[in-house]
């Protein structure tokens, strides 16, 4: 073949995938338009045409006891009834004996963008006397949409577009004793960090002064810290300097967030807003001043959602990937689990 | 602890109203940013004879003059030459290859023209492949190097695609998007363009070659897409040069009997050609190649290596026992080899020691013979020493006795006379006896006679032959 002639030294071997890039002779940068528009940054409208055109899939998942208010946050969050509670089940439901996990699914849309969202449900977490491996069949959960994705990447006929139920983010409702965090909390984020993007709330966070949760909030990243737990955003994972110095600044001043849920809304100075109302007053949800939801809601959907799905893809996926495959001798994995015969493709 | 895994209460996704904005509408932008930053690949390969045009049109294109001196027709074959640029437009960072057929339609005898273009097209898949398919995979930092547009410079002849062309674009049409161009279309007329389009396009057809259909699915293109579609192929005119026009300067190639601009449309289609490549569909073409053209070549490089999906529900099972078997197989086929070579060893250190054997029992026998010669030889030699010492004391006794005769003789008859004396002598001398005895041992000189004996133990004969 072509490798094997005899090359003049100006021309290059063929086939070298990999070539260093070679400066064209006109300087490139902010003279390239001088020259003439080419037309090149066109592709990231074409970007986002396509994208906008295939929709996004989203799963968030929400771990912590009874009574936290997981349900009414994801309602919050995305502004519809989404969570597990609402779409059908039994407010009076009796608290599970084992943890469940339970998936809902919906289509929301909004300016043009079309989202599969599904909300992950762990009733039954930390409810029980006996809560020891509680965090199994979440970690179990979590274990098998990465499998079930990677039998779809295995396969010799590919789909064109693998359906993703891998969790892209899990909310961990720390109750808000103001002391510290409770052994399962610690023992579930150790586990779980590993293998997902794990983000601590704080929840009911209108039971503490502004003080108690400054303080509360210290104690609970010191005690994050020293555990050796590295909650979302991870801090190996900041890409350059720039997210270096944003991530480093939601870890060290932001995170955990205390947040307070609602939906219900009230008029408060003329305006329709989501809000607690209490004898003492009404207490607005998106209101940076009472409770930091607005961060987080920011934090997780407007700024962060793609990193979340891209966090999940490129390093969670491919750290479970490379386990299976070694595990396996490199071998592609098999089936195993009779379990997945359920249609779990919401 | 067991697991359940809800189902929702119908099995459709429901589709819910927002009650307010919630911000995901930004998630496009989030993704976008995402791979600004990282930057884009695209790849651009160029089919087409020597001298067709295909540098200056990529100069053209991308405004910019890309390093590169014009071939001969002197190549023995065709080679394939990439070259990568890094372009930016305002924040957009593109690395650009552009990968040239050198030596394509110089050949004498062209029947294997387009094996080194499918080959390094195979070649750029395979390498994807190769790192898709690692344990520790980093793909999301790939430089993805393959061809995403083949533009075939057809020669602008005005009758028909020549069979170089048809071959070629056949053997390419499964691996990439070819966009068929007509090249140096300021030599062909009007009105023979339109012919001539019309020709290649049926040939086309006919001969069943799949080319780049612009995607009309998506509303906001499909309208600008069908248009253009209905101008394939393009004709074009590359050129770097300007020329003022009006009182503009307008890239252009100046005749004596005009100026042929390259943007005008009414000109040439290098326009249509632009907005189809770069500002309309260059997404497109990026995605067709991984999700069409790659995904065939790995389901067939796959399957060629044994692998098979049966049915949906045994899929990853029989892809197992699939590698199970082969990762046997191999390991037996190496065990055999270690098996047989080790057999082999075996084998010729036997034979070697054999061989060792024989030269060593040769050698024994040699030396035993020669032993035993030698110890012939020395057993010669003892006994011919022992005659010889018998001789000598004979020859002593004899001489002893001659003289007690001679003196003797001497005393008694000193009257004697000289005759009687030498008759003596003379008798003495011809000693019957003893002058046999001297002369028959064979092999030895006659014996030097002296007046003494000679000193023991010594002899003057000379040595045993």
């Amino acid at each position: 073949p072509v490798e094997n002639k005899n090359e003049a030294a100006m021309s290059e071997l063929v086939p070298e995938p990999r070539q260093k890039p070679v400066v064209p002779m006109k300087p490139m940068g902010i003279n390239a338009n001088l020259l003439g528009y080419i037309g090149i940054d066109t592709i990231i409208e074409q970007m986002r045409k396509k994208t906008m055109k295939t929709g996004f899939d989203f799963n968030i998942m929400v771990v912590g006891q009874s009574g936290l208010g997981k349900s009414t946050l994801v309602n919050t969050l995305f502004k519809s009834q989404v969570s597990r509670k609402s779409s059908g089940w039994n407010r009076e439901e009796k608290i599970p004996k084992t943890v469940e996990i339970k998936a809902i699914g919906h289509v929301i849309e909004e300016g043009g963008v079309k989202m599969k969202l599904t909300v992950i449900d762990t009733p039954g977490f930390g409810d029980q006397i006996n809560n020891e491996n509680c965090w199994e069949p979440i970690e179990k959960y979590i274990n098998e949409q990465y499998e079930k994705f990677l039998k779809e990447e295995v396969n010799i006929a590919r789909k064109k577009r693998i359906p993703d139920t891998r969790v892209h983010c899990c909310l961990y409702f720390i109750s808000p004793t103001g002391h510290s965090l409770r052994p399962l909390d610690l023992e579930f984020m150790k586990h779980l960090s590993k293998v997902v993007n794990i983000i601590p709330v704080i929840a009911k966070a209108d039971t503490m002064t502004l003080e108690e949760k400054t303080e509360f909030k210290q104690r609970v990243r010191k005690e994050l810290e020293v555990n050796g737990i590295e909650f979302y955003p991870q801090k190996e994972f900041d890409e350059d300097l720039e997210d270096k110095t944003e991530n480093d600044k939601i870890r060290q001043e932001s995170m955990p967030f205390a947040v307070v849920g609602s939906d219900k809304e009230y008029q408060v100075n003329g305006k329709r807003v989501l809000g607690r109302k209490t004898p003492w007053g009404i207490i607005e949800v998106e209101n940076l001043t009472h409770c930091e939801f607005a961060l987080l809601r920011d934090f997780v959907i407007r700024t962060h959602l793609q990193d979340l799905k891209e966090v999940t893809h490129n390093i969670h996926y491919e750290t479970y990937r490379a386990k299976r495959l070694n595990d396996n001798g490199g071998l592609p994995p098999m089936t195993v689990e009779t379990e997945e015969n359920h249609e779990s493709n919401l | 602890m067991a697991v359940a895994v809800g189902r929702p209460a119908n099995d459709d996704l429901r589709n819910l109203s927002l009650s307010g904005h919630v911000g995901f509408d930004s998630l496009p932008d989030q993704l976008v940013n995402k791979s600004t930053s990282q930057g884009f690949c695209f790849n651009i390969l160029c089919v087409g004879e020597t001298g067709i045009g295909k540098s200056t049109l990529m100069d053209t294109l991308f405004n910019t003059k890309f390093e590169s001196e014009p071939a001969t027709h002197n190549e023995p074959g065709v080679r394939l030459k990439a070259r990568s640029y890094e372009l930016q437009e305002s924040n957009v960072r593109l690395k650009l290859t552009i990968v040239d057929t050198v030596g394509f339609g110089d050949q004498i005898n062209k029947d294997d023209s387009y094996k080194p273009i499918v080959e390094y097209i195979d070649a750029q898949f395979e390498a994807y492949l190769q790192e898709e398919l690692k344990i520790k995979r980093s793909l999301f930092n790939y430089h993805d190097t393959r061809i995403h547009a083949c533009l075939y410079f057809i020669a602008p002849t005005g009758h028909s695609l020549k069979s170089l062309d048809l071959v070629t674009m056949k053997k390419l049409d499964s691996k990439v998007n070819i966009i068929p161009i007509i090249a140096k279309a300021d030599t062909i007329a009007k009105n023979e363009l339109h012919k001539f389009k019309s020709k290649i396009m049926s040939e086309l057809v006919s001969n069943g070659v799949q080319i780049y259909q612009f995607p009309t699915d998506e509303e906001t293109v499909a309208e600008i897409n069908a248009t253009m579609s209905v101008h394939l192929p393009f004709a074009v005119v590359g050129s770097t040069e300007e020329v003022k026009i009006g009182n503009k300067m307008a890239k252009a190639r100046q005749y004596p009997w005009g100026v042929v601009q390259v943007e005008n449309e009414n000109h040439c289609d290098f326009v249509k050609l632009r907005e189809m490549l770069i500002r309309v569909n260059m997404e497109d073409l990026r995605e067709q190649t991984h999700t069409r053209h790659y995904e065939l070549y790995r389901r067939c490089k796959l399957e060629e290596m044994g692998f098979k999906d049966t049915d949906p529900d045994s899929k990853p099972f029989s892809l197992q026992e699939t590698y199970e078997a082969k990762r046997n197989e191999f390991l037996g086929e190496l065990q055999k080899k270690e098996d047989e070579m080790r057999q082999m060893f075996v084998m010729r250190v036997k034979e070697k020691e054999a061989e060792l054997k024989e030269a060593e029992k040769d050698l024994h026998e040699k030396f035993d013979h020669l032993k035993r010669t030698h110890q012939e030889e020395k057993k010669k030699v003892e006994d011919k020493k022992k005659e010889l010492e018998e001789e000598l004391n004979n020859f002593q006794k004899k001489k002893a006795a001659a003289q007690l005769l001679q003196s003797q003789a001497q005393q008694a008859g000193s009257q004697q006379t000289k005759k009687d004396k030498d008759k003596k002598k003379f008798a003495k001398l011809w000693d019957p006896e003893f002058h046999v005895k001297a002369v028959m041992v064979p092999g030895h000189t006659f014996p030097v006679l002296s007046a003494s004996p000679p000193a023991a133990g010594t002899t003057s004969h000379s040595d045993v032959p």
